[in-house]
């Protein structure tokens, strides 16, 4: 089986953007505006101190959310790494749970156990949220084995960092997704860097489309921050997956504005890079479409933007008004059996 | 009744609950094809096909891993470890994401999965290959531990842990598959949790769990012979642990010797004497004994396998000082 690289994603990328309807370029500057500006206010947060943990931003790799979610069905599962405040949201969560988890609220997306690295969703099959890099990788492949198993259509997308590459469980994984031909999507989130790490500084085969080869699987390397190419390469690793044709790769090459975590000085790369991809930002390509396409007037646009700014607020609220869990919930949801006789010793 | 292998106990559950639930399967290296490895799933490909008895290649954190994706959309694997020693390499996959995706989901995901395999020495393998894992896993809240040392209760355990929504440990082992032992014709389940008394007495109380117990019965008619009564109790489940049996013998024979086959620092038995000191302080007429395995890796050498393995003579010596007689 063939590995295509980057000319793939120019021929995706040739096709004309208004192959896309009116309401899909707005839902995608909707939807990845809420997340970019949900996100640039949990980083104010963070610095105030609202709330701790690990924070982890998604700001710049919207399109990758964006363009998976209008490409899957509503079967289809998600799982992802910690870096996940996104995903809800693209997935149709409204980001008041997302922001009540980070705030470790009762409320939360995970009642407040899982905290920013672990967000679930059951409803919109949003199965984690992993903290463990790599750990999504072969659980990815087996969510979409019991899919397989079950003859249901579903297709599993299942997105982990180029860090999280590099980890062995993704060759034995890949080995098992292609042999069983499971309906899995493995999507590399590539921005670059695993924290401080470039990839070239990892690894003397930097094209990690590469990595599918040795398994025969359908490989591609995609511009994440194109919504429309991630969705045409989304498309068709789900039609490759539902025929029952097995994995597909996608290293989407994209970009975090911000650092690793909250707490990274990003001494590792220059300004000038981060400019750069600045320039082709995925929610300014998307409003340059909707503008020079006048698929919306600047008060429509306007109104837009007011209607996110009124739902950071609304999320902020939310989270700080919602109740702190009590105590005796530290014994919940640890075993599914109700009368689990923990070892209760406070002496 | 009818008499059984220990490796037939445990592919009677398997069989039966695969009967019952089209969402289990089994899944693990050698299971399927080659009948596997310790001939515990012979005859269940031609059964169930090598859709639900599935072959793997030699990649333990990748399968388990894959196991627990599935068990989080809706199957109920039963994953085979060739050895719990290879396991090892799973361990990120069984203590980081089975044991964790309920609480971290709040409540949303479960992971009701069942991972089995041959635990403990089995004979000149060294140290790689001769490790017990029961202390290491019950450690993990979120998990269930469980230590068949019967036939009668590998099957009953092990078709509690398949219906089980929580993930579940069972600790076998190579020396014990070909162990013969009476089981009911029709089905039963041993529950999880709960100890069981397999021998009475009246003058002290044996806790162990898992192989060793056989040695730990010689011990016991070694004993009788010379008028000393033991009580022995098989915890069964290492997590959770039946406490409340423990106490209660103890309560009787105000003694107890515990014997483990497994490293002394962080086990299982540091854990009952703990409890014993606990919460029978003033019925104990001696401190609680342990008769551990060494505090080495197992080597190769039959002398030094004998050197380190708990025997009918420690655990006399053991029972005699805790009454003591010399
Ligand atoms: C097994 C494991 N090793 C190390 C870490 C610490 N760690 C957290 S994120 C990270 C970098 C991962 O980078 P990448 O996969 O590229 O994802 P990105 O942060 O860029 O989205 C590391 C080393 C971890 N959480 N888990
Ligand atoms: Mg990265």
């Amino acid at each position: 089986m063939p590995t295509q690289t980057m000319e793939k994603n120019t021929k995706s990328k040739a096709k004309k953007s208004l192959d896309f309807s009116k309401e899909q370029y707005i839902k995608w500057y909707k939807d990845m505006l809420v997340m970019r500006k949900v996100e640039e206010r949990v980083g104010h947060l963070y610095i105030q101190q609202k709330f701790g943990g690990f924070c982890h931003l998604y700001i710049g790799q919207e399109a990758i959310v964006a363009g998976t979610v209008s490409a899957c069905e509503k079967g289809d599962k998600h799982i992802t790494a910690y870096r996940d405040h996104a995903h809800p949201i693209g997935l149709g969560v409204h980001p008041k749970y997302m922001m009540a988890e980070l705030y470790g609220k009762k409320t939360g997306m995970s009642k407040g156990k899982g905290g920013s690295m672990h967000m679930f969703n059951k409803e919109v099959n949003l199965m984690g949220g992993h903290g463990i890099v790599g750990a999504q990788i072969p659980m990815g492949a087996g969510i979409a084995f019991a899919d397989k198993y079950k003859g249901t259509k579903n297709v599993t997308f299942c997105s982990f960092g180029d860090g999280a590459a590099r980890q062995g469980a993704l060759h034995e994984t890949f080995n098992m997704a292609m042999m069983w031909k499971l309906p899995v999507v493995f999507i590399i989130e590539n921005n670059n860097y695993a924290m401080g790490t470039s990839v070239k500084r990892t690894t003397n085969v930097e094209d990690m489309s590469e990595m599918g080869k040795s398994y025969h699987m359908p490989s591609f390397v995609v511009d994440g921050m194109s919504v429309e190419a991630v969705h045409y390469a989304i498309q068709e690793a789900c039609e490759r997956a539902r025929k029952g044709e097995g994995p597909t790769l996608l290293d989407i090459r994209t970009y975090r504005y911000k650092g690793h975590s909250m707490s990274d000085p990003q001494k590792y790369r220059s300004k000038d890079e981060v400019e750069d991809y600045k320039q082709k930002d995925p929610i300014s390509q998307v409003l340059k479409t909707i503008e020079e396409n006048n698929l919306a007037s600047s008060k429509e646009i306007k109104a837009i933007q007011d209607e996110v700014k009124q739902i950071v607020e609304e999320s902020v609220k939310f989270a700080e008004e919602s109740p702190d869990l009590e105590p005796h919930e530290l014994y919940e949801d640890v075993y599914v059996q109700k009368d689990y006789p923990f070892i209760k010793e406070f002496l | 009744m009818k008499t059984v292998q220990y490796r037939e106990a445990l592919r009677e559950a398997m069989v039966e609950e695969m009967r019952k639930d089209q969402n289990v399967f089994l899944m693990g290296e050698e299971v399927a094809e080659y009948n596997g490895a310790y001939k515990v799933s012979q005859g269940m490909l031609d059964e169930f096909g090598p859709e639900r008895v599935i072959d793997t290649p030699i990649a333990e954190l990748g399968f388990a891993g894959i196991a627990v994706g599935a068990a989080m959309n809706g199957l109920r694997p039963i994953v085979e470890f060739m050895t719990w020693n290879f396991a090892l390499l799973a361990s990120d996959q069984i203590i980081n994401s089975a044991a964790k995706v309920l609480q971290m989901s709040g409540g949303q995901y479960s992971c009701p999965i069942v991972f089995r395999g041959g635990n403990g020495q089995a004979g000149q393998l060294a140290a790689t290959h001769s490790q017990s894992f029961e202390s290491f896993y019950a450690h993990v809240p979120g998990l269930k531990v469980v230590t068949p040392s019967t036939p009668y209760d590998a099957k009953g355990l092990l078709k509690a842990a398949i219906r089980d929504d929580d993930p579940v440990l069972i600790m076998e082992s190579e020396k014990m598959y070909g162990d013969k032992g009476e089981i009911p014709e029709g089905e039963y389940i041993v529950p999880i949790g709960k100890a069981d008394v397999k021998r009475k007495g009246e003058h002290v109380t044996l806790v162990s769990f898992g192989k060793i117990i056989k040695v730990v019965h010689e011990a016991a008619e070694a004993l009788q012979k010379e008028g000393i009564s033991c009580e022995i109790i098989d915890l069964r489940s290492v997590r959770p642990i039946d406490y409340d049996t423990v106490v209660e013998s103890v309560k009787k024979t105000n003694r107890c010797v515990v014997i483990e086959e497994s490293w002394p620092l962080a086990s299982i038995s540091g854990e009952i004497a703990y409890h014993l000191q606990r919460y029978a302080f003033d019925y104990l007429d001696s401190p609680v004994i342990r008769v551990m395995q060494a505090d080495t890796p197992f080597a190769f050498s039959k002398v030094l396998i004998d050197e380190a393995l708990p025997n009918v003579g420690r655990i006399v010596n053991a029972v005699k000082s805790s009454l003591y007689v010399s």
